[in-house]
């Protein structure tokens, strides 16, 4: 369980990203956090996964207060950020480290299968492209079994068709362990697909505008199957819309 | 887990992939060979047209010397084994000054690029030194360490510190923030964070800046052996000028220009394999 508590950011020069964010997430539940840019999605994310400090407030996962970086939890930047001289299966490998061998070759090993890249296992990241390079960043996340995965609008870099494909794996990944997912993203079409509960966030300063729960199942979970739901997508577009027409009246 | 693990095999398919289907590799090899041909070929016609005409008498090349009589003088020296001793003491000092200089710059270079109380403290100093000629120091040296062999290998160890001093210390500076935070997620400890993320990725940084400093080392060694020595090749250099033996010194020339390019291209071959995931266009352009 995954909780924030009256969350705020004030960085260094005064700008104030996040005010008094609550929100607390059920252990295997997807959430997806949408909202237009400078709205404090990312800046959300990186004090969730501890790269940055809280200013007041305080988040926990499973009552321990998190204030770096933390086993249980896992992060997918919105770029691959593999290392180029480890070769695929080293970077999936990577957080690993501490593991027997023969452990963290079977985990690797499963978890490049479930992104269809086992047949890339040797080669270089320079050598795939930008979908299979983000691929292969997942399975690093993913395979180190965190609590709790944070993704960084991991898709917004690749093409429709890309994406679509990457949402498969994300889901079939997913469905192994069935960690936390927080999801950023500006593409409410994902949110959608993807998610168990839409969170739309407005900016001066970051806060959470609604919560929007979707109760259309995501037929077949283990499948990795999709969700489509034109109504759905014309309740989030209405909501985001509203936060970026005019100041959003408070909660 | 260790860098450099991709089998060759996978190189030659990328390759075969990009490249035309006609017999691709002989084509590869006429261009390359090609190149070869284009790239000697002014030095050659030079050397040939100079040589004919020294022959037929159009020039008398006591200046000069025609090609022949310097390689001539290379030949008698390595068969009389002056050429060896000179080349030992020559690459002795070299070797002892590139050692110290570049070990001296890269340690001092991690610690800078590392540390910032390190890089407030040493940075200004080393730079207001760097921009010293290094040749300045030669009279205090002397003064100092005499004038053996101490003063030499000083000489090009100084020579060498500050190129790799500079690029260490620069590539350290450079390591992008974003693969730092992803050794930062799977909470790395600092060492695990140097060994892991630092070190690889300033590698190739370091390899061009000991090249740097390998090539400063040979001109500082001809420097330091101008400056007195009773052998090696800037000894060679110094007795051909005042014993008016033109063939000698470019004999000497030639040998360090052998020597240089040998121990650069050993350098290259000793980093390769640290530096094969290296995105690089060489390939391509």
């Amino acid at each position: 369980m995954l909780t924030i508590q009256d969350l705020s950011k004030t960085y260094a020069d005064g700008t104030q990203a996040l005010a008094g964010l609550t929100l607390s997430l059920a252990p295997g539940e997807i959430v997806a956090v949408v909202g237009g840019s400078g709205c404090g999605k990312t800046t959300l994310l990186r004090l969730v996964a501890g790269l940055d400090t809280v200013t007041t407030g305080l988040i926990r996962l499973d009552g321990a207060t998190i204030d770096g970086p933390h086993p249980g939890l896992g992060l997918v930047f919105q770029e691959p950020r593999l290392l180029p001289w480890l070769s695929i299966a080293e970077n999936v490998g990577f957080g690993l480290a501490h593991r027997p061998a023969a452990e963290r070759r079977t985990r690797v090993a499963r978890a490049l299968d479930r992104v269809g890249l086992t047949d890339h296992a040797r080669r270089w990241p320079r050598e795939l492209s930008g979908g299979q390079q983000q691929r292969v960043a997942i399975a690093r996340a993913f395979v180190a079994d965190p609590q709790v995965l944070l993704l960084d609008e991991p898709f917004s870099a690749l093409d429709a068709v890309t994406r679509e494909d990457l949402h498969r794996h994300l889901l079939a990944l997913w469905a192994e362990t069935r960690p936390t997912i927080v999801l950023v993203t500006h593409d409410v079409a994902e949110a959608a697909a993807l998610a168990d509960r839409v969170v739309v966030m407005r900016p001066h300063p970051g806060c959470i505008h609604a919560t929007i729960a979707i109760d259309a199942p995501r037929s077949g979970d283990a499948a990795g199957q999709l969700r489509t739901t034109g109504a759905l997508r014309a309740l989030l577009d209405q909501s985001l819309a509203t936060v970026t027409r005019r100041p959003a009246p408070a909660l | 887990m260790s860098v450099g693990t991709a089998p060759p095999l996978l190189v030659s398919e990328a390759r075969s992939r990009r490249a035309p289907r006609s017999a691709p590799w002989r084509r590869a090899g006429w261009r390359a060979g090609g190149r070869l041909v284009l790239g000697v070929l002014i030095p050659v016609a030079l050397a040939l047209g100079w040589e004919l005409a020294i022959r037929s008498g159009l020039a008398q090349g006591r200046l000069l010397p025609p090609p022949s009589r310097v390689l001539g003088t290379l030949l008698a020296l390595a068969q009389s084994g002056d050429l060896g001793l000179h080349v030992q003491a020559t690459l002795l000092r070299v070797a002892l000054g590139f050692a110290s200089g570049a070990t001296a710059g890269i340690l001092v270079g991690a610690l800078t690029g590392t540390l910032p109380l390190g890089r407030h403290l040493l940075d200004p100093s080393l730079q207001a030194l760097r921009a010293v000629p290094s040749l300045a120091w030669v009279p205090l040296f002397i003064l100092w360490l005499g004038i053996l062999e101490t003063p030499k290998v000083v000489l090009i160890a100084v020579g060498v510190f500050f190129p790799v001093y500079i690029g260490v210390s620069g590539a350290i500076a450079s390591v992008d923030r974003k693969l730092v935070e992803v050794g930062r997620i799977f909470r790395l400890s600092r060492p695990a964070l140097a060994r892991r993320i630092l070190l690889p990725a300033v590698l190739p940084g370091t390899v061009v800046a000991l090249r740097t400093g390998l090539g400063l080392g040979f001109l500082f060694v001809v420097a330091a052996e101008l400056m007195g020595a009773s052998e090696g090749l800037g000894y060679l250099l110094v007795d051909g000028q005042q014993f008016g033996k033109p063939d000698q010194i470019l004999a000497a020339i030639l040998a360090f220009a052998g020597l240089g390019k040998l121990a650069d291209g050993l350098l290259v071959l000793a980093t390769r394999p640290l530096l094969r995931w290296q995105d690089v266009s060489r390939g391509v352009l």
